[in-house]
């Protein structure tokens, strides 16, 4: 087998190396990737949707369909996890492997993600905010926000996280993202114009490239969302083995 | 020579050779909670490459996404099965 | 030999991606352990990933995020050689997060396995359906 993997490996490297010949050089301005689409981008996207990040406007107006059904993907990869591992009381017959049970409480580490988890949280509505100005935007906030979560119920336990932020809230907090992200898709076809254009946003009072801005912000919060219940409930269901008794 | 098109070659040449050896390690390691965290810092290198590369966002990304979130989902699966590994 | 070595140099980047390639090309076909070549795939993907990015790099520009431009009225004339290309940013950047759910459902079915069979060595797991 390993001899075959090799010789398999040798033979698509061969096949790249005869294929880079081909490839532009690295850093060249005119390069085919370079010169077609993208300079349209860098030129009108500013003008057209007040947003000076370019790879958020892209993300989430120009490429707008692609951005909602990624964050489709995210939602029904948790579901999966879920219906692969979730065991219910009755249905487990014995642990997989018992563990040593906590003793006590971590006094430090408890303390540190007690101060931690706020500053984590108030900067991932910083990043979510500031994505259209800086690098950020909903994926990343989601992440954080996500992170927030699982450093609490690493320094605590799970039980005790599952208690404020139960799995009914994750599973609902997940679906209302992508709720958020088609709604204001649906909004913008209600108002007259087409699925997800944010021009017709107007009546509430911007101007048509304000529209674009603020729908932009209004598609990131819903991916947000959707990705911070979906990353928390990974790691709950995984860490678990699908029992939500205990995690790492 | 044409190293320029990078802001340092130096940099550039020794993250590339960090990420190439944390990759083989990853894979030769028995251990699968230390293949885990040598993920991490895969990825961790990876992210410090795309800065580099000037994608600012997708260095953000990685950095929350392949260097926390996957590392500690990789962790918790490495704990409920068995630990070493035959290769 | 001398024009071969320059032709090396101004391609690094796409030589260490066909070398992450390879690594997790050769990971995921010969590793025994189903974790390892979990891990495998993800080294494939970041590799292509790499492939992408350095692809949108150009000599001397600056990161996607328009200077000078706040609210409405910002833009001065933008040069597009100035700012790296936004394209295959944004296309990765979705790629990445789409990959830690992937990650996150081969890792189930993995201890789905585990629950199962018992092990995730490939070839006992073999045997395990053989009995």
């Amino acid at each position: 087998m390993k001899k075959i993997a090799l010789l398999i490996t040798l033979a698509v490297g061969a096949l790249l190396i005869l294929a880079a010949e081909d490839f532009p050089r690295w850093g060249d301005a005119h390069a085919p990737a370079n010169d077609y689409l993208s300079p349209y981008y860098i030129e009108k996207s500013l003008e057209e949707t007040a947003v000076p990040n370019i790879v958020t406007a892209v993300l989430a107006d120009y490429r707008g369909y692609d951005t909602m059904f990624e964050t489709t993907v995210i939602f029904c990869a948790g579901i999966t996890v879920l219906t692969l591992l979730r065991r219910t009381q009755r249905k487990a017959p014995k642990a997989v492997r018992p563990r040593p049970a906590r003793q006590g409480a971590d006094v430090i580490l408890q303390s540190a993600s007690r101060l931690l988890v706020p500053v984590m949280q108030i900067f991932a509505l910083y990043v979510l905010a500031l994505g259209h100005h800086s690098p950020g935007g909903g994926f990343q906030a989601g992440v954080i926000l996500g992170a927030s979560f699982i450093l609490l119920a690493l320094s605590y336990d799970l039980k005790t996280m599952l208690a404020r932020l139960s799995e009914n809230t994750l599973l609902r907090l997940s679906a209302l993202g992508v709720i958020i992200y088609a709604g204001i898709g649906a909004l913008c076809l209600l108002l007259g114009d087409n699925f997800l254009a944010y021009a017709a946003l107007k009546v509430f009072g911007f101007s048509e490239v304000m529209a674009h801005s603020h729908g932009i912000l209004g598609v990131e919060l819903g991916v947000a969302v959707t990705v911070m219940a979906i990353m928390f409930s990974l790691y709950v269901d995984l860490a678990s083995g699908g029992d939500l008794d205990e995690g790492l | 020579m044409n190293w320029d098109a990078s802001l340092l070659w130096q940099f550039d040449v020794l993250i590339i050779t960090m990420v190439i050896l944390c990759a083989v390690a990853a894979l030769t390691v028995r251990d699968l909670v230390s293949c885990a965290i040598i993920g991490g810092a895969y990825s961790f290198l990876m992210c410090l490459l795309w800065t580099e590369m000037l994608a600012v966002d997708v260095a953000f990304t990685e950095a929350a996404v392949g260097a926390g979130v996957s590392t500690v989902l990789l962790l918790g699966t490495a704990l409920h099965i068995k630990r070493k590994s035959k290769d | 030999m001398a024009d071969f070595l320059p032709y090396i140099v101004a391609k690094y980047n796409y030589w260490a991606a066909l070398v992450l390639l390879l690594i997790g090309l050769y990971g995921m076909i010969a590793k025994n352990n189903l974790l390892k070549k979990v891990i495998a795939m993800s080294i494939f993907q970041s590799a292509i990933i790499l492939f992408y990015v350095s692809m949108g790099d150009k000599k001397g520009s600056t990161i996607p995020i328009l200077l000078h431009g706040h609210g409405e009225h910002g833009a001065l004339a933008i040069d597009p050689s100035q700012y790296a290309n936004p394209l295959p940013h944004v296309l990765m950047l979705t790629a990445i997060v789409v990959g830690v759910s992937t990650l996150g459902v081969a890792l189930a079915v993995l201890q789905k396995i585990h629950r199962v069979h018992g092990t995730i060595e490939e070839d006992e797991i073999l045997e395990s359906i053989e009995e």
